[in-house]
C-alpha cells in the first residue's frame, strides 16, 4: 500500500512555499544575541583576556569567559566549552560576547582584548607522533573518559583501535606479492547550508529550554547533566527542521554556549548562532586522514593478509573523532574477505579544528586508503581491478575484521552489486581511452560497506495517537535533517495499519518532554530503529483498537482485523466499526462508553552489541553491513590537468527501498557530496595552522552544472529483522565516490593519485614530481 | 550604530505595503527575516557565496544578503512567500528537488525568474543563473529535471504570459 511507493516527503510543501522553519527562524522579542570572539592563533597560551570595554560597549549584557568551567567531551572529556589558559585550535572559543543585537555582540566582540604567546603549532598527525612533538594536551591521564577510549599519555594519541584477526606473518608469508599505497587529506567540512544555531533560556523554576538545530536533541539533556548537573527532566530541547546535517550537527557544542550565556544574565533567551566562518572552523569538521595500507595477495589477486595504518586527523580535541578512527578501523578491509587482518587506527591530536562524525562516519576515508591500494595491487600483478574486487567479495559465513560471523540477513550481496555495475557501466567494454591527443577518458571502481558503530544500548521510542476522524499522529524522536525518515515513518504505519498514508500525519518538531527518545538522528539507523518502534507502536494501536472492537462487535479480538478505516470480522467484513468511532473509545447508544483515545507505544533497542576487545577488536559494533559498488567516469585534459566528472554510477544493496525516489535522492545526494569533497574541498592551512579558506568563496562545494550524470540502482537483500527488510542507505553514496574518482584519474593519468581533493594542480604536481610515469 | 542611524523605510514587499524602523546598514535579507517575519529568504553565509537568502528585487534575484534593504525603497521585491503556487513549485516537489529544504527558497526564486525571463534558456543560460546557488543535499540532478520539465512546459503553452 505506502511500502515502496515514491511519497512525497510530509513537509514537502512547507519547504517549497518559505513556510519551513529552522532554529534562527525563531526569533523573540527581547531574546538576546551571542557573538563568539574566537582564536587567531592554532596553538598559544592565553596570557590575558580584557574584557572591559567590550562590557562597556551599547547594548552589552555579559562576556562570558572560560575559567571554573568544566571540560567537556562524549567519549573523553579534553575540551573546554570557552577555552582558559591556551587555545588549541585556530576558531577556538575564548569569549562570549552578549548583547541585545547581534550587530552589538559583533561590535563588542571586537573589544575583547586578548594577548597569546604563540606555541608552536601541530600540522598534521604524523608531525603529531613525531619525536618531540609539542603536547596539546599534557594532561592527558588526567581526564576523565569512558571505558572503550584508550588515549596514551605523553603523546598526542587520543585513542588506538587494534584490530587483529588470523596471523598477519603468515599471511604475507603465503602471498606472492606485497602492495603498499600511502594516502592523506587534510580536514574539510560538512557545509550544510544552515549553519548551526542554538538558544537556552532558563526559567524561574530551573527549567532549561533550548532550541537547536541538532541530530542529538536527547543527548543535550543527558550533557547537560554531565557536565553542570542539571536535572535531565528539567532541560527540555526543541528542534525544528534542520538544514542539512550529515554528521556535522551530531556533536554538542553551541547548546553549551548558549546555556552558559544564558545563565551569565539570568536566564534570558540567548541565540548563537555561527557565522559562515565560525560555523566551518569553530564547530567540528572531516575529520583528515594519513593512511598506509599493505595488501599481500596470491598472483591471481586472492587476498591473504591487509596491514592498515589509519592515522586520523582529529583535531584539538578528541569529541566523536575517536568514534569515526574506530568505526573506520572496524571495517578496515572493506567488504572483503580477508582472513589475516592487523589494523591500528589511532586518533590524533593536531592544533587544527577538532572533527566530528561526517556522513558515512569513517567509511569513505577507510575506503579511499584501501581502494586505492587494491587498484595498485591491481595494477602490479596485471589483473582487471574489477576481478580482484569480485573474487575477494565478502559473503555470509565469512567473517569481518572484528571476527563477526555474517549471515544472510546481516550483509548486503557485494557480488551482485559489483556484477550489476560492471554492467552499468560497460566496464568490459573500455577503461581507458585517449579521445584525441589531449583528452583521455577514463573509469575508476570502488566497493564500500559500512555498519553504524553506534552505542550498544541505543534506542528509539515512538507514539502514535488517534485523531477522532480516524487519521493517526506519528510522534518519533528522528530529526528531519532533510532525510526523509519522517516520511519513511508514516509508510511504515500506514502499511501496518493498511491505510491511506494521507492519514497518516507527522510531528516533525522534536520536544524531549514530549517525543519518545531516538537515541541521535545518526548512523542511517533512523528507518531501522524508528522503524521497528513504529511497527511496534502500529502493533499495540491494533490491539487496541481490537479490543475495544471486540467488545462493540461481540467478537472474540482475534476475529478482527484492522484496516481500511475500520475494524472488521476477518471472515464477513460487512460487519465492521469505522475506526474514527472508537478512536477515541466507544460511545454505546445509551451514553454509556468504553476504551478511551488509542495511543500505540513501541520501542526498540539494537541486541547484542559488544564493545570491541582492547587489544584484538573482536567485538559485535553494529546490527548489519550495508554494501555497495561505484563508479565513476572522468573526461581528463592531459594538456591543463583539468578533468569534468562525465558519470558517476551506484549499485547499493537497500535490503529494501521504501520509497524509490526518496531512496535515490539519498543516494544521489550522498554521491554529490563524496564528488565534492573529493575533487575540491578541504582546508588550506599556513605554516601555523590557520585555516585560509574558511568561506564559501575560497572553500567551493560542488555547483549547479558540474554535476555529472548519476545512475542508481538498487539490489534487495533483506535484513531479516528491519522493517520490510530495509537496510540503511543514506549514507552508501558517498563511500566509494572518492576512491573511484582517485582511480578513475590515476588511470587517466598514468600515475597514482592518493592525496585529496584531486585539483589539477595535485595532478600536475604528481605527475611533473614523480618519474612513475609521463603522458 | 545607535538609534540615530535608524530611520523609517517603505518597502514594497509581495505586492504589499511594509513599513519598517531600520539601521540604515541593515541588509534587505535581515530586515525581511526580523522586521517582517518573512523568514523564507535564509541566510547561508552573509557573503554572496551561496544564493540561499535569493529574492527578487523587480523580478531579477538578488542576493538579499548583499543589498541594503534602503536600496530596495521604491522597487518591487518578492520574497518566496510571495509566490503563489508557481508551476516550479510544483516541479520541485513532483521531482524530489530538495532536501532538508534550506537552499530551497533560494533556488526556487532563481529558478523562477529564469523561467519567466528566459524561457527558451538553453543549457549555458541555466547553468550560468543556476550556479549561483548551493544545494548540499540534492545532486542537482533533481534540481535540474524540475527546472527543465517547467521551461518544457512553457515552450508548449508559449500563449502563457
Ligand atoms: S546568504 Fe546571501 S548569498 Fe549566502
Ligand atoms: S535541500 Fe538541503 S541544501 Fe538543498
Amino acid at each position: 500500500m505506502a511500502v515502496g511507493k515514491s511519497i512525497i516527503r510530509k513537509e514537502a510543501w512547507d519547504k517549497v512555499t518559505g513556510r519551513a522553519k529552522y532554529t534562527n527562524d525563531f526569533k523573540e522579542q527581547g531574546m538576546l544575541h551571542a557573538s563568539l570572539v574566537t582564536s587567531p592563533y592554532a596553538h598559544a597560551r592565553i596570557l590575558s583576556l580584557e574584557a572591559r570595554r567590550a562590557l562597556a560597549a551599547p547594548g552589552v549584557h555579559a562576556v562570558v569567559t572560560g575559567e571554573g568551567l568544566p571540560l567537556t567531551g562524549e567519549d573523553m572529556r579534553d575540551r573546554p566549552p570557552i577555552a582558559v589558559d591556551k587555545v588549541r585550535y585556530y576558531g577556538e572559543v575564548v569569549a562570549v560576547v552578549v548583547a541585545d543585537t547581534l550587530a552589538q555582540a559583533e561590535q563588542a566582540a571586537r573589544l575583547v582584548r586578548v594577548v597569546y604567546e604563540p606555541l608552536p603549532a601541530v600540522g598534521s598527525p604524523r608531525e603529531a607522533l613525531k619525536e618531540g612533538a609539542p603536547l596539546l594536551h599534557e594532561h592527558l591521564d588526567r581526564y576523565e573518559k569512558n571505558k572503550t577510549t584508550h588515549p596514551e599519555p605523553g603523546t598526542n594519541v587520543a585513542h588506538r583501535t587494534k584490530i587483529r584477526k588470523g596471523n598477519i606473518e603468515q599471511g604475507f608469508a603465503e602471498s606472492d606479492v606485497i602492495v603498499e599505497t600511502s594516502v592523506s587529506f587534510a580536514p574539510s567540512d560538512h557545509i550544510a547550508m544552515e549553519t548551526r544555531c542554538a538558544t537556552a533560556e532558563i526559567w524561574p523554576d530551573g527549567t532549561i529550554h533550548i532550541s537547536a538545530s541538532s541530530q542529538s536533541p536527547f543527548m543535550i539533556k543527558k550533557l547537560l547533566h554531565t557536565y553542570f548537573g542539571e536535572e535531565t527532566g528539567k532541560v527540555i530541547v526543541h528542534t525544528p527542521l534542520v538544514g542539512g546535517a550529515y554528521g556535522g550537527k551530531a556533536p554538542v557544542q553551541l547548546e553549551l554556549l548558549a546555556y552558559l550565556a544564558s545563565k551569565a544574565v539570568g536566564g534570558r533567551k540567548v541565540s548563537v548562532w555561527n557565522s559562515r566562518e565560525h560555523d566551518m572552523v569553530t564547530s567540528p569538521v572531516h575529520i583528515g586522514l594519513e593512511a598506509t595500507v599493505k595488501i599481500g595477495a596470491t598472483k591471481e589477486g586472492l587476498f591473504k593478509a591487509m596491514e592498515i595504518l589509519f592515522l586520523f586527523d582529529g583535531g584539538a580535541y578528541s569529541d566523536k573523532a575517536i568514534d569515526v578512527s574506530r568505526a573506520a578501523a572496524v571495517d578496515c578491509t572493506g567488504p572483503y574477505h580477508v582472513e589475516n587482518v592487523f589494523c591500528d587506527s589511532l586518533c590524533v591530536y593536531t592544533n587544527r579544528p577538532y572533527a566530528t562524525p561526517f556522513r558515512s562516519f569513517g567509511h569513505c576515508e577507510q575506503a579511499f586508503a584501501v581502494e586505492r591500494a587494491i587498484d595498485e595491487l591491481a595494477r602490479t600483478l596485471q589483473l582487471d581491478p574489477w576481478e580482484v574486487r569480485r573474487k575477494n567479495a565478502i559473503r555470509p559465513g565469512h567473517t569481518t575484521p572484528t571476527q563477526v560471523r555474517l549471515t544472510k540477513s546481516n550483509v548486503g550481496n557485494i557480488s551482485a552489486c559489483l556484477d550489476r555495475l560492471r554492467e552499468l557501466m560497460r566496464w568490459d567494454e573500455w577503461q581507458r581511452v585517449e579521445v584525441d591527443a589531449y583528452t583521455v577518458r577514463a573509469k575508476g571502481i570502488s566497493s564500500g560497506w559500512k555498519t553504524s558503530t553506534i552505542d550498544t544500548d541505543a534506542s528509539s521510542g515512538v507514539i502514535l495517537t488517534f485523531n477522532s476522524d480516524g487519521s493517526v499522529n506519528v510522534i518519533s524522536g528522528v530529526v528531519e535533517i532533510g532525510t526523509g525518515t519522517k516520511t519513511v515513518l508514516a509508510q511504515i504505519v500506514a502499511e501496518r495499519l493498511k491505510m491511506d498514508v494521507d492519514c497518516v500525519h507527522v510531528k516533525m518538531d522534536i520536544d524531549t518532554q514530549t517525543t519518545p527518545e531516538h537515541w541521535k538522528t545518526v548512523a542511517s539507523r533512523g528507518t531501522f530503529m524508528a522503524g521497528r518502534a513504529a511497527l511496534a507502536a502500529a502493533d499495540d494501536a491494533i490491539r487496541q483498537l481490537k479490543d475495544i472492537a471486540a467488545c462493540v462487535l461481540r467478537a472474540s479480538p482475534d476475529d478482527l482485523e484492522v484496516g481500511f478505516g475500520r475494524v472488521f470480522l476477518r471472515d464477513d467484513p460487512a460487519i465492521f466499526l469505522p475506526i474514527k468511532d472508537i478512536a477515541y473509545g466507544y460511545k454505546f447508544p445509551n451514553g454509556n462508553a468504553i476504551g478511551g483515545q488509542v495511543i500505540g507505544r513501541g520501542r526498540y533497542i539494537l541486541r547484542h552489541l559488544t564493545p570491541l576487545d582492547p587489544e584484538t577488536g573482536a567485538g559485535k559494533p553494529g546490527p548489519e553491513w550495508g554494501v555497495c559498488a561505484e563508479g565513476v567516469e572522468i573526461e581528463f585534459n592531459r594538456r591543463d590537468y583539468t578533468y569534468r566528472i562525465v558519470k558517476a554510477y551506484a549499485v547499493i544493496d537497500a535490503g529494501k527501498v521504501l520509497n524509490p525516489k526518496a531512496a535515490l535522492g539519498q543516494a544521489m545526494g550522498a554521491m554529490s557530496m563524496g564528488l565534492s569533497f573529493s575533487s575540491r574541498e578541504g582546508f588550506l592551512f599556513d605554516n601555523e595552522q590557520r585555516v585560509l579558506n574558511p568561506q564559501l568563496r575560497t572553500y567551493r562545494p560542488i555547483r549547479f552544472g558540474e554535476h555529472p550524470e548519476y545512475i542508481v540502482e538498487f539490489v534487495e537483500t533483506p535484513q531479516i529483522d528491519a522493517p520490510y527488510g530495509a537496510r540503511g542507505i543514506g549514507e552508501h553514496g558517498l563511500i566509494g565516490m572518492p576512491a573511484a574518482l582517485a582511480n578513475a584519474l590515476s588511470l587517466a593519468a598514468g600515475v597514482p593519485l592518493n592525496e585529496l581533493p584531486l585539483v589539477p594542480e595535485l595532478i600536475w604536481r604528481t605527475q611533473k614530481g614523480d618519474s612513475y610515469g609521463s603522458v | 550604530m545607535e538609534e540615530t542611524t535608524k530611520r523609517e523605510l517603505v518597502l514594497h514587499v509581495n505586492g504589499e505595503r511594509r513599513s519598517i524602523v531600520t539601521r540604515q546598514a541593515e541588509t534587505l535579507l535581515f530586515v525581511l527575516r526580523d522586521g517582517l517575519g518573512l523568514t523564507g529568504a535564509k541566510p547561508g553565509c552573509l557573503n554572496g557565496d551561496c544564493g540561499a537568502c535569493t529574492v527578487l528585487v523587480d523580478g531579477t534575484p538578488i542576493k538579499s544578503c548583499m543589498m541594503l534593504a534602503i536600496e530596495t525603497v521604491g522597487k518591487e521585491i518578492t520574497s518566496i512567500e510571495g509566490l503563489d503556487d508557481a508551476p516550479i513549485q510544483h516541479a520541485f516537489v513532483r521531482h524530489f528537488a530538495f532536501q532538508c529544504g534550506y537552499c530551497t527558497p533560494g533556488f526556487i526564486m532563481n529558478a523562477h525568474a529564469l523561467i519567466e525571463r528566459h524561457p527558451n534558456a538553453d543549457e549555458a543560460t541555466i547553468q550560468e543563473w543556476l550556479e549561483s546557488n548551493i544545494c548540499r543535499c540534492t545532486s542537482y540532478q533533481e534540481i535540474e529535471a524540475a527546472v527543465k520539465e517547467v521551461l518544457e512546459a512553457k515552450k508548449a503553452k508559449p500563449t502563457d504570459p
